[in-house]
């Protein structure tokens, strides 16, 4: 009776009560946009940015510290104005857009990996495995993640040799704000292996003897994937601001390679000399994705939330 | 002039679907000290009745249309601060959960006290010692040493008669019951309803007992209201309508209640299920269940109107030709 | 309650230690600790008679327990980046980050709490629209950027209040106050600001979030059907229940507050632990990382551990059944 053609499934989605929600909340629809405007310049810079900042043999330097191009003195070809060694501001932001999405991606996804993993095999196994990584969840959550990134960031940064120290600064900013956030994808994935371990279905498979690995995988593993997604979404925000603070602070990443953070923090050093648009602009983009990150994990929630339905 | 008139309510929730009608077009009276029952499947509309009445619809329900009078005044229009001086005062309530119907960080005493002191005129003093009587009057044992202690000291059925004592400590004259057994073990519920009842009778107060359980109704109740899919079916004095049962819904009802005796039979089930509210059948909405449905069912809605002691919604009474 | 409160406390010591072993490995193992105390250019000799020095060859378990027992004292060893006493780095900075965390988490409070209740119970208000987007904003908003703006309206176009240091101070025995003086008290306003926004905007939201929850709950529709007053029902009913989560939650994140300090201190180049502990990330400095960790979770430890008693004390539930005691949240 179900119409499961591609517009069929298209036109049930639009019917749906979650696209409902989408489309009646103008806010979420808005952040989408903006969301989709930043991922496509992030993506896409080393097509769209009109400058290449890294480029050092092309900058001129008689073009540093422009302002944006509708002030006085500003210069078309650079929109957003220049920094102090004549870097193009709206290249250097699709760049860094770029490393600031790449690093909070990759994160989430390691500590989605991670915490999926500890939480099917603690809720799956038990025991003292079980024990041992709740332990360690519950220190771990008890504390700022923004101290244990700096931690994991200090670990690391003692353990390679110093001159390696910007080249891998985007493996290090990954591990480190990865493997500060499993936690929450853990615990949730485990309180549902717990549940579904009960399940007749597994019981069934356990007693014809389909291996545990196997059940893990085939059968828990689709059924905890929802809340996964969710949590993720929701952690992306976060991921960002984590990576954009420790660049702030100077442990992220280089100035040779900077992410957003990274730019906010060298443009902060020329507050008092008047040249504002060098942090404010990066600053504005970074607010614009996290708010819209954020926007969207919140009617995510809220649309598949069924207490509120 | 009955304590309580209910004339055509209507109950509407707007959705997106559009407005959905929860409670249709019911009417029914109340009189000083008599207990009415309102009976019905979950669904059937009978706690929004009961919440249109005291003022307590969750937005976005809203009312309407219809009146509803309390001695012969309308309440159905008062502002926010008049009706909340009705509630409690002239109206109380019994809800369904003790448990959560307490506030758990204060005491019964605390919570007693409050209540009178926000409608009768009294000391500190005066409201402990009344609410110590009160607590002895629903049967709390050493109510003096009870009276401090939190809601959660108390076993369940204890609980649902302090949340009586706190319904009834402002003297009110119309009780509204909801489901006020449902959450308690079998062996208390019927403690309980003897409770209340006892506790109407000798107050001359009035209630609207509302319930899916037709044993409570039977035990408890003057009058009792049969309410399907939003409407009202039948209305009539308790005995005679379970005896003999006018609307043939009611007598579903009946039939399905498990008998003991001396020859087991099977249990007479109504076919089909009562229809969401997005759902009403035209016409009368049992017509597709009902065993004695004819051409017309189908397309005319029927008005109560009076048989024999009482009253009931079904063409069979309506004088049309079948 | 006894159980629980031991309990509790064995819970903590057990962190605690587990805490001070990775600060142990940490200080054994990260970079070599001999050559960031000699020179470049030490003779063999030296460097091992640095090594019989910080007996550096005894079991590993021995050296762990000496760590502790070190630790316990105050004694982190010295700081490879300056080769002054770790402890006297912390003791002279710990005034700077102890003040500005303690205004700033009363501030929070203090604004958080009744514009929450506000936002509850009149949602629909243009002030409570304004601060619901304001408060979304804030938490998307990075702090630092919040600081930065701060900074760029208060001090280099109004010029009204200082962008970096805490003003004069006040030494009172060997703790040094900024409340003391004028332009102690100046400092401390932008940046305590910044800091308590994060929490403030938590606390609103969270507050305005359990009020509403609160006010859906049964005991509240039996509490109007009772005809209390509106006044009543918010402030006497709904508050109670309202705050004691919200206290807890605050308290759980008392150490958040300790952990921005270290961003706030960065923006406004306050000389406080923060500021520090990035240094020594920066830096490579085992010694005062080992010691930040150490002492931050020696905080936490103690904040988490009073919560969870706090807790049990102020619900009543708790209180006359010992046995529901589970810790916070149950």
């Amino acid at each position: 009776m179900s119409d499961t053609s591609f517009t069929g499934r298209l036109r049930s989605f639009a019917d749906s009560d979650l696209f409902y929600s989408f489309r009646r909340s103008r806010t979420t629809v808005v952040a989408a946009v903006a969301l989709t405007l930043l991922f496509v310049g992030a993506v896409f810079a080393p097509l769209i940015a009109p400058h290449n900042p890294f480029d050092i043999a092309n900058l001129n330097l008689l073009d540093s510290e422009l302002p944006p191009s509708w002030l006085e003195g500003g210069n078309p070809a650079y929109w957003l104005g220049t920094d102090t060694q004549a870097r193009d501001v709206l290249s250097s932001i699709l760049y860094g857009l770029r490393i600031s999405l790449f690093v909070g991606f990759a994160s989430v996804i390691l500590a989605a990996v991670l915490g999926v993993f500890l939480g099917l095999l603690g809720g799956f196994v038990g025991g003292i495995v079980d024990a041992v990584i709740m332990r360690v969840a519950d220190v771990l959550l008890s504390f700022p993640a923004i101290l244990v990134a700096l931690l994991i960031n200090g670990v690391m940064r003692g353990i390679l040799p110093a001159n390696q120290h910007e080249s891998a600064a985007i493996l290090v900013l990954v591990l480190a704000i990865g493997l500060t956030n499993w936690v929450q994808y853990a615990r949730t994935v485990r309180g549902s292996t717990l549940v579904e371990r009960q399940r007749e279905y597994v019981q069934a498979a356990r007693t014809i003897g389909v291996g545990r690995l196997r059940i893990m995988l085939t059968h828990i593993l689709p059924n905890v994937l929802g809340p996964v997604l969710v949590i993720g979404t929701i952690n992306l925000g976060m991921a960002v601001l984590t990576e954009a603070t420790l660049s702030f602070l100077g442990v992220g990443m280089p100035a040779t390679q900077p992410s957003l953070g990274t730019l906010i923090r060298v443009g902060n050093e020329y507050l008092f000399s008047g040249i504002w648009w060098v942090v404010i602009f990066p600053s504005a983009t970074l607010a614009v994705l996290v708010l819209a990150v954020n926007l969207i994990g919140d009617w995510l929630r809220d649309a598949l939330n069924p207490k509120l339905r | 002039m009955a304590l309580l008139e209910v004339e055509n309510l209507k109950v509407e929730f707007p959705t997106r679907r559009g407005v959905l009608t929860a409670v249709d077009n019911v009417s029914f009276s109340v009189e000083q000290g008599e207990i009415l029952g309102v009976v019905g499947e979950s669904g059937a509309g009978k706690s929004m009745t009961g919440a249109a009445v005291i003022g307590l619809l969750e937005p976005p329900g809203r009312i309407g249309g219809g009146q509803i009078r309390l001695d012969g005044k309308r309440i159905d229009n008062l502002s926010p601060d008049e009706m909340r001086r009705i509630r409690g005062r002239h109206i109380g309530a019994v809800f369904q959960d003790p448990l959560t119907s307490l506030n758990p960080l204060f005491t019964v005493g605390e919570q007693l006290v409050e209540t009178i002191r926000t409608h009768l005129p009294m000391s500190a003093a005066e409201a402990r010692k009344r609410a110590i009587e009160w607590l002895a009057e629903v049967g709390i044992p050493a109510p003096d040493m009870r009276i401090d202690q939190y809601p959660h000291q108390f076993s369940g059925g204890m609980r649902q008669r302090v949340v009586i004592a706190l319904a009834l400590c402002a003297e009110p004259r119309l009780i509204i019951a909801d489901e006020p057994t449902t959450a308690l073990d079998v062996s208390v519920q019927a403690q309980i309803i003897g409770l209340l009842k006892r506790i109407c009778r000798e107050r001359n107060a009035a209630a609207i007992l509302v319930t899916h359980d037709m044993g409570v109704i039977a035990e408890t109740a003057d009058r009792v209201a049969v309410m399907y899919a939003g409407r009202l079916a039948e209305i009539g004095p308790v005995a005679r309508v379970l005896q003999n049962p006018s609307h043939p819904y009611t007598a579903g009802l009946m039939g399905s209640i498990p008998r003991v005796g001396p020859r087991p039979d099977r249990l007479i089930q109504i076919e089909g299920s009562m229809p969401r509210l997005t759902d009403i059948p035209g016409g009368c909405a049992f017509n597709p269940r009902c065993p004695k449905a004819f051409a017309q069912c189908h397309r005319v809605r029927p008005e109560l109107r009076p048989v024999a002691d009482g009253a009931a919604a079904c063409l069979l009474y309506d004088g049309v030709t079948q | 309650m006894f159980v629980f409160l031991v309990r509790r406390l064995l819970q903590a010591v057990m962190v605690m230690l587990a805490v001070a072993f990775i600060a142990f490995l940490m200080f054994r193992f990260l970079g070599d600790p001999v050559n960031n105390i000699v020179s470049q250019d030490a003779t063999q000799a030296q460097r091992e008679e640095v090594r019989q020095r910080l007996r550096l060859d005894d079991p590993l378990v021995v050296q762990y327990g000496r760590f502790v027992v070190n630790a316990a004292k105050g004694d982190f060893g010295i700081s490879y980046r300056n080769s002054r006493p770790v402890s006297a780095l912390l003791a002279e900075r710990l005034p700077a980050t102890a003040e500005l965390v303690l205004v700033a988490a009363v501030l929070s409070l203090v604004l958080g709490i009744p514009l929450g209740i506000y936002t509850a119970l009149r949602p629909r208000g243009v002030l409570s629209q304004g601060l619901q987007i304001m408060s979304l904003i804030g938490i998307s908003l990075p702090t630092f950027v919040t600081g930065i703006l701060l900074i760029l309206v208060f001090s280099v176009w109004l010029g009204w209040l200082p962008s970096f240091g805490r003003g004069d101070v006040v030494d009172i025995g060997w703790w040094s106050t900024g409340f003391l003086t004028a332009s102690g008290l100046k400092a401390l306003i932008l940046p305590s600001f910044m800091l308590c926004l994060f929490q403030l905007t938590l606390i609103m939201r969270l507050v305005r979030a359990e009020m509403l929850e609160v006010l859906r709950a049964d005991y509240i529709k039996f509490a109007k059907a009772r005809g209390l007053k509106n006044r009543a029902i918010h402030f006497r009913h709904a508050l109670k229940n309202t705050l004691i989560p919200v206290v807890t939650i605050f308290g759980l994140q008392l150490g958040g507050l300790i952990a921005f300090a270290i961003i706030t201190e960065t923006v406004f180049q306050w000389p406080g632990m923060g500021a520090l502990f990035i240094q020594a990330v920066n830096f490579t400095d085992v010694p005062v990382m080992a010691a930040y960790l150490v002492m931050v979770s020696l905080i936490f430890v103690i904040i988490n551990t009073s919560v969870d008693l706090l807790y049990n004390v102020i619900d009543p539930r708790l209180r006359t059944d010992p046995t529901r005691a589970t810790g916070r949240g149950a």
